[in-house]
């Protein structure tokens, strides 16, 4: 007989990581699908730990990793989150919005992950806690292929941060797919940005399902900032944003239409917030 | 112990704490409203709120639901119940598998936003897939739940929009395949092949049956009968489970039975696989010297059909214009939300079985084949059907579960998983066709020449129908007075292709419609006015050569003129969005090509004047339970309130038939309309009343009513007759068809149906995305029986037409599932106007022609037409997924 956890307190959770051999488990709607009418193995729910819940304020944000799409969706939050609102409202239906959790998302680290690109934008910070203490690392950091992230065994992706400094400007998130809703994506891009006076002072862009995991793009952040932001997108080159990408040819569409989609997207999302 | 609230009541169930949510609902409490369609999350039917916010139960920990209020589809709360009125006022439930998640859906939505706008119900139910209703009819219901209910409708004469007979049920969780659990049934599951060819072996089975919760082990040699089945039983090919080697990935290898409660766990059964080269494609399995896939089908071809009419060649070399094209097409999954389930037990020694199925006499006959029975010890009782569409009109799991209930004695019961019903059913035939169009320098069509080529996978199934159908329609509805028509079907080791709505014609009409639009150009014609001046008429011969009568194809196409004309002004380009307009039309023999057909209904008073339909046709969501009864009783004379209904069943209900080829409405409402005729008569007769005479039922009299005089017949009083009845009737009717000759000349249907659609889109020019804003649809009925189940016909098998078009890709063991595989969402279907023409046919009943098939053919064509008006992109080869859609573009510049 498999061992099913759901503890309250925090503490419990970690010395029970610590003993190893726990699949963890937070919304469930990546972890079910393929499974028989039982998860196989011992179970570890996060979802009652209240570290793990609710997004909080303080030196930036916050955000419990078992945070659901809904909850993030129906905050309210400044326009520097909006896209990642957007993203909240577009992973699966409400269905999933209401169980699927940020944390998770990020756990589960597909290619097509929606809600990596705008945290990506907002400059986000995992925190990860084990029995041996804790430690943060950018989220980059934590995604270092499809479906692999630097999370030890023993620990579990506690909250995520997003710096003061990354919480200003406004953000956008546009998602591609072949039909309007239970999408997984062709290519998604997020993008904030801070204007002051008519010029930007601070770009952050990022696309997703156009390689291994979602990135941050250097080269069109560095070629936009300082720019006016009338006619902004025009700045942005196909070969800045391809520099970065590393698409592949799928079921859902070709590498090189990936590339294309994505600098098409970038630049509507940029003049959606460039003004 | 899990402790929660259900519905209102408190409830403790024993459960993993990890099991799905919906598997307790479902096997341990026995709530079945809660449907499954993926257990994966992909397509809401298994929604339900858990303290007010909708969540999918297959993905929801038990451990989760403690102290939770959870409700489900059973509930009896205010918000469900106006929401249940609306979905019957509407016509939202169609087949009704989706209808519980839909439910559960909106009264989240409701309770938050009573009145919401179009928008935000589209929103808020995209995460329930429909296959049936285009969610057109769902979303007006929702927007329309807030409504006080309207007082009860009308009486059901045939023309009357009257709310399903058989819907109550469906807004309350209807009881499908997977619904019915005989005590101590056994869980049977199939060993499948996990590779499109490979030879294999058993190791000890013994062994494995020996294991705790392991009740039996059958494998092919265990079939008592024939193993083979096909739908057309000269081409029997099909093992039930095979022997190696298997011939496609997701054949049955072997069964293993389950006690009951056991997870049915096949790790470490002993086979083993060989994988071998496999020929996948009709171009590979065609190469001269391929091995042949059946040892008796050379070039490993099925069958071909042919229609050669006059000279094509010389037709077309005379031509002032003549265009050729080619277009290709994929496996398309039929994706109805219910996998097949069922569950099969012994009646004395007769061996039942309750599944869902779109052919119960069928699947008698190849079931008793397969074990070796005598159809007499054979019964089929269709459960509810969670969508056909076609794929269950060939046996699936029937003889499964009934080779183990008829070998251990004991019930079984199979439910198929997401990805077993998508790898081991049929699909829609991938097709390549290529040819030429001609016409004369007025616009008139002189000639077609095309050949098409249809991977028809592993065996034969509706192979020969497609081959046959294809040629018959390919012209469209157009006088073509020249035609050189070929069909072949090919075997590969893909998936069995066999019947999806259509039968191969909407593959065909992709090819032939987007050659018209660019022939009209050449002929310098408006698209639609080509269309309207080749379109057949009374008395014109179509490619076989039928005379054709009640051709309403014209009636249609002119019926979208004023459409065209708004559309055409309407279509600027709007920024990066390019806006364009396209039409298609279809034709459409309904019923069997040039074979036996027949349907018989039988229709009885019984002593205590209980009058009962005997109801064969099956309804799979279409409406056969509801406009057969309409038609029966305007015949009969006696309104539709005091009919008891009967069946399917084989035991109870004679054969009407299968439930293909838009026959139900037709060919079964035509003997239902003939038994209603003859019962009437037969009441008539025993006081010598003409055929004005008004019936009426009261109690056990009949009272039949004729100017002043009324006569009263005592039914307690009569005689019982050789159907059991104080009085009964039972006819047969059976479409007169001409057998179609070696060149395909014939006539091979008594009746077609026609339609026209208009499809209005925007294309992104940069992203090569597709945004559908209009579908205007004219379908010649002859005559609605049921004008809102018309209406439903005609959204859903546009929402087909629209996934064929622009995204479903069926790949084996790669789109297995419904995140992969994507059929249309809430999101996708735009607003459809549907023009309901009738063109009376002599032989339909009440004038009636099937719709079911041909609201699907126009819309895919129609689409691919207005994406090349749009952008100038020749799309070639479907899905036209944005990709696809933008190189074309690009292919078009330069």
């Amino acid at each position: 007989m498999s061992a099913y956890a759901r503890p309250t307190r925090l503490d419990d959770a970690l010395a029970l990581l610590a003993g190893g051999g726990w699949r963890v488990l937070a919304g469930g709607t990546d972890v079910y699908p393929g499974q028989p009418a039982a998860l196989a193995g011992d179970v570890l729910d996060v979802t009652a730990l209240p570290e793990m819940r609710g997004i909080g304020t303080g030196d930036g944000l916050r955000i419990g990793a078992c945070t659901t799409w809904s909850e993030i969706a129906e905050a309210a939050l400044p326009p520097a989150l909006h896209g990642l609102q957007q993203a909240a409202r577009q992973v699966g239906g409400r269905q999933i919005q209401n169980a699927g959790t940020i944390g998770g998302n990020l756990c589960n680290a597909s290619p097509a992950a929606d809600g990596v690109p705008a945290l990506l934008t907002l400059d986000a910070v995992v925190e990860l806690a084990s029995a041996r203490g804790t430690r943060r690392l950018p989220l980059a950091n934590f995604l270092t292929g499809p479906r692999q992230t630097a999370r030890a065994a023993d620990e579990v992706l506690l909250a995520l941060h997003l710096p003061a400094s990354a919480l200003t400007g406004r953000s956008a998130f546009l998602k591609l797919g072949a039909r309007a809703h239970l999408v997984i994506s062709i290519a998604m891009v997020a993008v904030r940005c801070v204007a002051i006076g008519g010029i930007v002072t601070e770009m952050a862009a990022s696309v997703g399902a156009c390689g291994p995991v979602a990135t941050r793009l250097p080269r069109v952040e560095a070629a936009l900032t300082g720019a006016p932001v009338a006619g902004l997108a025009g700045r942005i080159r196909p070969e800045d944003v391809a520099a970065h990408l590393s698409p592949i040819d799928d079921v859902r569409a070709s590498a090189a239409y990936r590339a294309e989609a994505a600098t098409e997207l970038l630049c509507r999302a940029v003049t959606e917030v460039a003004r | 112990m899990i402790s929660f609230t259900l519905n209102g009541q408190p409830v403790s169930v024993d459960a993993p704490p990890s099991e799905r949510l919906s598997e307790v609902l479902r096997e341990r409490i026995g709530a079945r409203g809660t449907k499954v369609g993926c257990d994966a999350g992909d397509c809401g039917a298994c929604t339900v709120l858990v303290d007010g916010r909708s969540v999918c139960a297959c993905l929801y920990p038990a451990a989760r639901a403690e102290g939770a209020r959870i409700e489900t589809v059973e509930a009896g709360e205010d918000t469900l119940d106006r929401l249940r009125a609306a979905f019957l006022r509407h016509g939202a439930a169609q087949c009704g598998i989706c209808t519980p998640g839909m439910l559960m859906a909106a009264t989240e939505l409701l309770t938050a936003n009573p009145q919401p706008d179009p928008e935000q119900a589209k929103q808020a139910l995209g995460g329930v897939l429909c296959r049936c209703t285009g969610y057109a009819a769902i979303i007006a219901a929702v927007c329309d739940a807030w409504r006080p209910a309207e007082a009860p409708g009308l009486p059901g004469a045939v023309g009357e929009p009257i709310a399903r007979l058989d819907g109550a049920a469906k807004v309350a969780g209807d009881s499908f395949g997977a619904d019915h659990v005989p005590p101590g049934a056994l869980t049977v599951v199939a060993l499948r092949s996990p590779h499109p060819l490979a030879a294999f072996a058993f190791g000890d089975l013994a062994a494995f049956a020996a294991r705790p919760g392991v009740a039996a082990i059958f494998t092919a040699a265990d079939i008592p009968g024939r193993n083979a089945f096909s739908v057309i039983p000269a081409f029997a090919d099909q093992p039930a489970i095979a022997a190696s080697p298997a011939r496609f990935r997701g054949e049955c290898v072997a069964l293993v039975a389950f006690e009951p409660g056991v997870p049915p766990d096949l790790s470490g059964f002993p086979v083993e696989w060989s994988p071998l080269p496999a020929l996948m494609t009709p171009a590979e399995a065609e190469v001269p010297g391929a091995p042949l896939i059946h040892g008796n089908r050379a070039e490993n071809r099925l069958i071909e059909g042919r229609v050669i009419r006059a000279d094509a060649a010389s037709a077309l070399a005379a031509s002032a214009h003549v265009v050729e094209g080619a277009l290709a097409t994929t496996y398309v999954e039929h994706a109805y939300i219910e996998p097949e389930a069922g569950a099969a037990w012994m009646e004395g020694d007769t061996l039942c079985i309750r599944a869902c199925t779109q052919a119960p006499y069928m699947d008698r006959d190849d079931t008793a084949a397969i074990l070796g029975l005598p159809v007499e010890r054979v019964r089929i009782l269709p459960s509810a059907v969670g969508g056909g569409f076609g794929s269950k009109l060939d046996v699936s799991l029937q003889p499964l579960i009934g080779l183990v209930a008829l070998k251990t004695g004991r019930p079984a019961r199979m439910v198929y998983s997401r990805s077993e019903s998508m790898a081991s059913t049929t699909k829609r035939h991938p097709a390549e066709i290529s040819g030429r169009i001609g016409c004369d320098a007025q616009g008139r069509i002189t000639g077609l020449e095309v050949a098409g080529r249809f991977n028809t996978g592993a065996y034969s199934s509706w192979g020969p129908t497609v081959a046959n159908r294809v040629p018959v329609h390919i012209t469209g509805p157009y006088l073509t007075p020249a035609v050189s028509a070929r069909a072949r079907a090919v075997h590969t080791h893909g998936p069995v292709s066999g019947a999806f709505r259509g039968f191969g014609v909407p593959q065909a009409a992709l090819w032939q419609e987007t050659l018209y639009d660019r022939l009209a150009e050449k002929a310098g014609l408006d698209r639609l006015e080509f269309r309207i001046l080749n379109a057949l008429r009374d008395g014109d011969a179509s490619a076989t050569g039928q005379v054709m009568q009640a051709t309403g194809i014209h009636p249609c196409l002119t019926a979208l003129r004023p459409h065209w004309t708004r559309a055409l002004a309407e279509a600027r380009p709007d920024g990066h969005w390019r806006r364009g307009v396209g039409v298609a039309s279809c034709w459409y023999g309904c019923g069997n090509t040039a074979l036996p057909n027949p349907s018989t209904i039988r229709i009885g008073l019984t002593h205590r004047g209980e009058l009962v339909l005997h109801q064969g046709a099956t309804d799979i969501g279409q409406g056969a339970n509801t406009v057969i009864p309409q038609i029966a009783a305007q015949a009969l004379g006696l309104p539709l309130a005091v009919f008891r209904f009967v069946g399917t069943d084989t035991a109870l209900t004679p054969d009407a038939g299968k439930t293909s080829a838009s026959r139900q409405t037709f060919v079964s409402g035509r003997a239902a309309q003939a038994a209603g005729q003859a019962l009437r008569a037969a009441i008539l007769r025993l006081v010598n009343a003409g055929d004005g005479a008004e019936l009426s039922l009261n109690g056990h009299f009949v009272t039949v009513s004729e100017g002043g005089a009324r006569h009263r017949i005592d039914l307690s009083a009569l005689p019982t007759d050789a159907l059991g009845y104080a009085i009964s009737a039972e006819e047969t009717y059976d479409p007169p068809t001409r057998p179609l000759d070696e060149n395909g000349q014939g006539s091979p249907y008594a009746v077609y149906g026609y339609g026209a659609q208009m499809v209005e889109l925007a294309v992104d020019a940069r992203l090569g995305t597709v945004k559908l804003l209009k579908i205007t649809a004219a379908h010649d009925v002859g005559r609605a029986i049921n004008p809102q189940l018309a209406r439903g016909q005609i959204e859903g098998g546009i929402a087909q037409g629209i996934g064929m078009a622009l995204m479903e890709d069926y790949i084996p063991g790669r789109t297995e599932n419904l995140h992969d595989y994507l059929i249309p969402t809430t999101g996708d279907v735009p607003p459809i106007e549907s023009l309901l023409i009738e063109v009376p046919d002599p032989e339909g009943p009440y004038g009636a022609k099937g719709l079911g098939e041909h609201v699907l053919i126009p819309t895919a064509p129609a689409i691919l037409n207005a994406i090349r008006h749009a952008t100038g992109a020749e799309v070639t080869r479907l899905p036209a997924l944005p990709h696809r859609i933008l190189a074309a573009m690009k292919g078009d510049r330069s």
